[in-house]
């Protein structure tokens, strides 16, 4: 996790939140330096984490996790981490036969309705379990990214019903938290897209939005970040608090400064 | 804003992800019980426990909740799913019994036009707003409000217009000179549209806080479809200036302006000439003519 990340979110790994949503999303950037964020954030706090990565292996995950102190190979091995490899699962959904309904069945339908089968999957794998296991501190579901399921041929509805779900399951009744990552198409007028990133803008309690550089690419600041805590249900007499950072990413380690302020140029 | 409660028919309340509006339909819903109305709530998007959350036993026990959040579409097969989904809980609604003023607020209109088809969602909700005549009944007519909440940015024009035509009052929050307002769009039968602009907070209670709002000639005339922008809502500096800041810059003396010792001081005396010239240019006429009066002794 980086640290500086945690400064701006006044959050620390054994002060972390109960029944939030976290929305992260970029435009014109690369924002999954937050998805690894939050991967190992959870993990340093003894989460019980279950990880939906459709974008990339699980040992890219790993390699970057390591550098940030979390090692998936053991914390899936003690059972902290659940994580569903989509890029590998995927395979097995049309090349292995099938006695239960697989979490990706629906790539197998031509009509799929919706992402029952995965809500089921992610249900089963943060229910709290009884048998001597270590106690973890609350589940966690983070998914990397929605926006595939989107470009897989799922109705932006499906998406959104299977979010909904997922709170009820890990905000509502687990008293978990749930980290989610959209890409914004900005200009490319996808409807879909934006009606998925609206919705669930809607939802959540924190929204952490990465955007490219207006002037283009830069060597010392990589991006802009905008932090909104949102208060879904909170009275308008205490305003939603909007931060915005400029950050670069390094090898180990994300820093971030006030905007103009980079290292570089003062 | 209270007028809203005082007509029945829909409203409309238009929020964005910016300026959220349960936090006002929560305040509405706190009046209406307080006027000893029956409310009655379905709720799709947040817990019975989140949505009753800030309301005291007084408004409580007068909700009827209905609630779509934890299994809209029966996927738990527990039972527990409401019978016939989204339109069964809506029809449940319409054939309810009780007499008197009636508040209905759908959290929100939003959850139900994604999953319900345009047209039967707006039958459905013409029929719950037009409950006040009740046809070969002899029972008193009585007034029905609905309450919608709705998220603009995740419909197109064709469903907003639909929802539009059927609404007598349109709220559409936002901003206003940084405090949160409502734009309030009203078209009752056989009268002209009304706008106005009404400045507001709400309180932890829900309760509602109006603020006087601004000048009348300030006030744009605003399409409802359109959100009004402000410019002041990224700037970095300040535009105006406070009273002892005006003060501090009219009694600013600046370079360029001499006062009349300092125009005097700057007239050099060549001869019988007096030439108003610069100070860097008096030093230089200055050494010219003293050189030239040692070249001449």
């Amino acid at each position: 996790m980086f640290p500086e990340l945690n400064n701006l979110l006044n959050t620390t790994p054994d002060r972390a939140e109960q029944g939030k949503l976290t929305l992260l999303c970029d435009v014109k950037t690369d924002g999954s330096f937050l998805v690894h964020h939050f991967l190992s954030f959870y993990l340093k706090a003894n989460c019980k984490v279950c990880f939906v990565a459709l974008i990339q292996s699980f040992s890219h995950y790993n390699i970057v996790g390591q550098k940030l102190g979390v090692n998936l190979t053991m914390a899936r091995e003690r059972g902290q981490l659940v994580f569903l490899e989509g890029l590998k699962s995927s395979v097995d959904v049309f090349f292995q036969a099938q006695k239960e309904p697989h979490p990706l069945q629906f790539l197998r339908e031509a009509n799929a309705g919706n992402l029952q089968p995965l809500y089921e999957f992610v249900r089963e794998a943060l229910k709290p379990v009884n048998n001597g296991e270590a106690a973890w501190r609350c589940p966690v579901l983070l998914v990397d990214d929605l926006s595939v399921l989107l470009s897989l041929g799922m109705g932006v509805v499906a998406v959104l019903d299977f979010i909904h779900y997922c709170r009820v399951a890990v905000c509502w009744e687990l008293k978990g938290n749930m980290v989610v990552l959209v890409h914004d198409s900005d200009d490319a007028e996808d409807e879909e897209n934006d009606i998925l990133l609206n919705g669930l803008s809607h939802q959540s309690h924190l929204i952490l939005r990465a955007e490219g550089l207006a002037t283009g690419f830069c060597r010392d600041v990589h991006g802009q970040l905008r932090i909104l805590w949102r208060r879904p249900s909170q009275p308008t007499a205490q305003r939603d608090r909007s931060l915005t950072y400029q950050y670069k990413i390094q090898d180990k380690s994300v820093s971030f400064f006030a905007k103009g302020m980079s290292p570089a140029v003062l | 804003m209270l007028d809203l409660l005082a007509v029945g028919g829909l409203v409309l309340l238009r929020d964005s992800v910016e300026w959220e509006g349960r936090s006002l339909l929560k305040a509405l819903i706190k009046k209406s019980a307080l006027c000893g109305e029956q409310v009655h709530i379905l709720s799709c998007e947040v817990s019975e426990e989140e949505f009753r959350e800030g309301f005291d036993s007084d408004v409580n026990n007068r909700l009827v909740y209905y609630d779509l959040f934890r299994d809209p579409l029966n996927w738990s097969k527990t039972g527990e799913a409401f019978p016939g989904g989204p339109l069964g809980a809506l029809r449940a609604i319409c054939k309810r019994t009780d007499s008197g003023p009636v508040t209905i607020a759908l959290d929100s209109l939003s959850w139900l036009l994604l999953h319900l088809p345009c047209t039967m969602l707006c039958q459905t909700l013409h029929a719950l707003s037009r409950q006040d005549v009740c046809p070969g009944d002899s029972s008193p007519v009585r007034q029905v409000r609905v309450l919608g909440l709705l998220h603009e940015e995740l419909h197109g024009p064709g469903p907003m217009a639909a929802l539009s035509s059927l609404a007598q009052t349109e709220v559409t929050l936002s901003c206003t000179m940084g405090q949160a307002s409502a734009h309030i769009h009203c078209q009752r039968p056989r009268q002209r549209p009304t706008h106005q602009t009404q400045l507001f907070s709400i309180l932890p209670d829900f309760s509602l806080d109006l603020q006087e709002g601004p000048p009348p000639e300030s006030q744009p005339h605003l399409d409802p479809h359109t959100p009004p922008v402000d410019p002041m809502a990224h700037l970095t500096f300040n535009l105006r200036l406070s009273n002892k800041e005006r003060e501090a810059k009219d009694s600013l003396t600046l370079p360029f302006q001499f006062s009349s010792e300092k125009n005097s001081r700057l007239y050099c005396t060549l001869g019988q000439v007096r030439l108003p010239v610069t100070s860097s240019m008096s030093q230089m006429l200055m050494m010219t003519w003293t050189k030239k009066t040692q070249m001449t002794t």
